[in-house]
């Protein structure tokens, strides 16, 4: 069945993200597309302009990597969601409705499942602890020299597969999209990221993040709105119309294949779940607001932003059934039910093409490809201030370093990434990727999350456990990556992967829990008996942001 | 300074309330999403049961629907009473931590 978008395999790819790596290589080059081209222009002028205003207010390391903890709730809780709702959420996830109905639904509420959780347990104590990077809080009792590169490592490792994925991903979209050359898509990409960050910092990030984020929201609700009033805005009779076309039938609505192994379900909400709460660009977003009230607020406003989004994802895969797939004229030589033009993934771009016209597509167009801008950006944000507040700052310098020469260094850190982001981007072109971004992911939840959440909430966790557990989940999500079937099998070949999930969070979690707990209670230095002592002051701190780092004068 | 909040039998008070609150829905959600979860590994035919005889919209999508809903509305729940009770006490406690150091 080739008409099936998605293999059991790229479906548990975990992330949107890996959908897209994969499915947008098939794509061929189009004629250029001038209208997406044009109103995409518009979108770097404007966030060209903001970088250059950033620029000129960007003075101190703090106005640098948290934009001074200006940003508002509400203006922060719209960053988040858009660092949440990247262009393979919007492209993936509508065209996984479209093929597989209900398990699309599955899916985006997977996505959104782990909001919450972050909300009630981590969202003030990252604020009240945390400065710059989420390094700030798990080496705030511990060794600093160690347990920074530590967290700066796996924090680099995050960033450089997830960064190489979206390049991928990014080239070949706007290959597809805007009929752009893939190598100048790429260089495009990198060096307009190197210009919002290396010059306009988190405050240019930021905003670069929030205009896409209304983009996105808006073009979105346009497409559904346009679409569901050809239905009379009747979801009743979507649904039916849709279930008597679609080659599912009445089982449209029914769970499919996505998470009919119990072990491969849990593994996938764990790792949606905690992946989320241990990217590092994201957790960098925590501390851009002013308190702790404001970062509760803001992801109260993430989280409904991306609860709505994800409901007009839905819908726009249901109402695609019926208006992008009984019209010929979105599929390759006219044949119904066949291959759509461009891909599996252009189900979102049809649609907008379908109700609203070429002007429409080229809005939709022009806000993926702003999407993947805002994305990268904030992934190079969080690699270079790993690289200059963690590395250079804290372990190199020991803390004597100016603020000058610090943003220095990071501004050297950004192009650096840039630069290896658009050489690699280049070399991976026909590459299969899709293992990076279940990398990424499987690092994040298994070598990041754990320790962190220990330090906040384990007065036991010392130095020796926080490295064994550090260490032991970077390795482990490695290790299982590399045996399961996106690597194994997909690129180096075998038959049978030696790991049959390809979420490692499962298994990799619990590896770096226990390591950190056997290594932290088998500690009888003295340094141990301090590090928990200091536990007492840093919980205050967590819980009242007594002495936490407070907003800037701005 | 540290140390007179942690005298306080309001920071206590603080750190208990909030704890029993935020791991109350944080368990809820927990129980929700990994229930689903299950009866999606489970049962996945109960899910595909219209709610009503005539009605083509099933159980599956209203309770997906359902839980956007309600997860947001108790995180809008958390930080509204946050913001409110919450907030005032920790601002109790750290005035009445600064007061006694003058």
């Amino acid at each position: 069945m080739r008409r099936r978008l998605f293999t059991a395999a790229s479906l548990l790819a975990l992330t949107p993200l890996a959908l897209a790596a994969d499915v947008f290589s098939v794509g061929e080059k189009q004629a250029a597309n001038w209208h997406a081209i044009i109103m995409f222009m518009f979108f770097v002028a404007l966030t060209l302009g903001i970088t250059y205003s950033a620029a000129t207010r960007t003075k101190s390391t703090a106005d640098f990597y948290t934009a001074g903890g200006g940003i508002t709730a509400f203006q922060n809780g719209l960053a988040i969601a858009g660092d949440y709702m990247s262009a393979a959420t919007l492209l993936g996830l509508s065209a996984m409705v479209f093929a597989q109905g209900y398990d699309g639904y599955i899916y985006l509420l997977c996505f959104f499942a782990g909001w919450p959780i972050i909300l009630f347990l981590m969202a003030e104590r990252l604020r009240n602890l945390g400065r710059f990077t989420f390094s700030d809080i798990t080496a705030y009792r511990l060794d600093q020299g160690k347990v920074r590169t530590m967290a700066a490592l796996s924090s680099l490792t995050v960033v450089c597969f997830y960064l190489i994925a979206q390049m991928v991903g990014a080239g070949q979209l706007i290959k597809l999209l805007f009929g752009l050359d893939y190598k100048l898509a790429i260089f495009a990409v990198g060096i307009l990221m190197m210009a919002y960050v290396a010059f306009g910092g988190m405050v240019a990030t930021t905003w670069v993040q929030i205009i896409k984020a209304c983009m996105l929201l808006f073009g979105g609700t346009l497409v559904v709105f346009l679409a569901m009033s050809i239905f009379g805005f009747s979801f009743t009779k979507v649904l039916g119309k849709a279930m008597a076309v679609h080659t599912l039938g009445d089982k449209l609505m029914h769970p499919g294949s996505l998470l009919a192994d119990p072990l491969t379900a849990i593994s996938l909400g764990l790792g949606l779940m905690f992946g989320a709460a241990g990217l590092p660009h994201i957790l960098m977003r925590f501390f851009t607001v002013s308190d702790a009230k404001e970062a509760r607020k803001s992801v109260l406003y993430a989280s409904g932003f991306v609860a709505y989004f994800f409901n007009i994802i839905f819908l726009m895969g249901l109402t695609g059934i019926l208006i992008v797939g009984q019209n010929p004229d979105f599929f390759e030589n006219g044949a119904i039910g066949g291959k759509l033009i461009g891909g599996g993934n252009m189900l979102a771009m049809h649609l907008a093409k379908a109700v609203g016209g070429n002007l429409l597509l080229g809005f939709l167009a022009a806000v993926a490809f702003a999407t993947i801008l805002a994305v990268v950006s904030g992934l190079a944000m969080a690699g270079a201030s790993a690289i200059s507040h963690d590395i250079y700052a804290h372990v190199i310098k020991k803390g004597q370093i100016s603020e000058r020469a610090e943003i220095r260094v990071s501004r050297i850190a950004t192009i650096a990434l840039g630069s290896i982001a658009i050489i690699l981007g280049i070399a991976f072109e026909k590459q299969n990727i899709a293992f990076m971004v279940g990398l990424a992911f499987g690092i994040a939840a298994a070598a990041n999350f754990p320790v962190l959440i220990l330090s906040m909430y384990w007065k036991g966790l010392t130095t020796r456990g926080a490295l064994w557990g550090g260490y032991g989940g970077l390795l482990s999500a490695v290790v299982f990556v590399l045996l399961s079937k996106s690597v194994w099998v997909d690129v180096l070949g075998f038959a049978a992967p030696l790991f049959p999930y390809t979420q490692p969070a499962l298994f990799a979690m619990p590896i770096a829990f226990l390591l950190a707990f056997i290594f932290s209670q088998s500690d009888h230095s003295v340094r141990a008996s301090q590090e928990k002592e200091a536990f007492a002051d840093q919980y205050i701190r967590a819980q009242t942001g007594l002495g936490a780092v407070s907003a800037a004068g701005h | 300074m540290y140390e007179r909040v942690r005298a306080n039998p309001k920071f206590q008070q603080l750190v208990t309330r909030r704890r029993h609150f935020a791991w109350t829905l944080a368990i809820i959600v927990l129980l929700l999403f990994y229930g689903f979860v299950m009866v999606v590994a489970f049962s996945p035919a109960a899910l595909g049961q219209p709610i009503a005889a005539d009605s083509k919209i099933t159980w599956g999508i209203a309770v997906v629907l359902f839980m956007f809903i309600f997860f947001w509305l108790l995180a809008a729940g958390y930080v509204y009473r946050a913001n409110a009770e919450f907030d005032a006490l920790t601002q109790e406690v750290l005035r009445e931590a600064w007061q006694e150091q003058k």
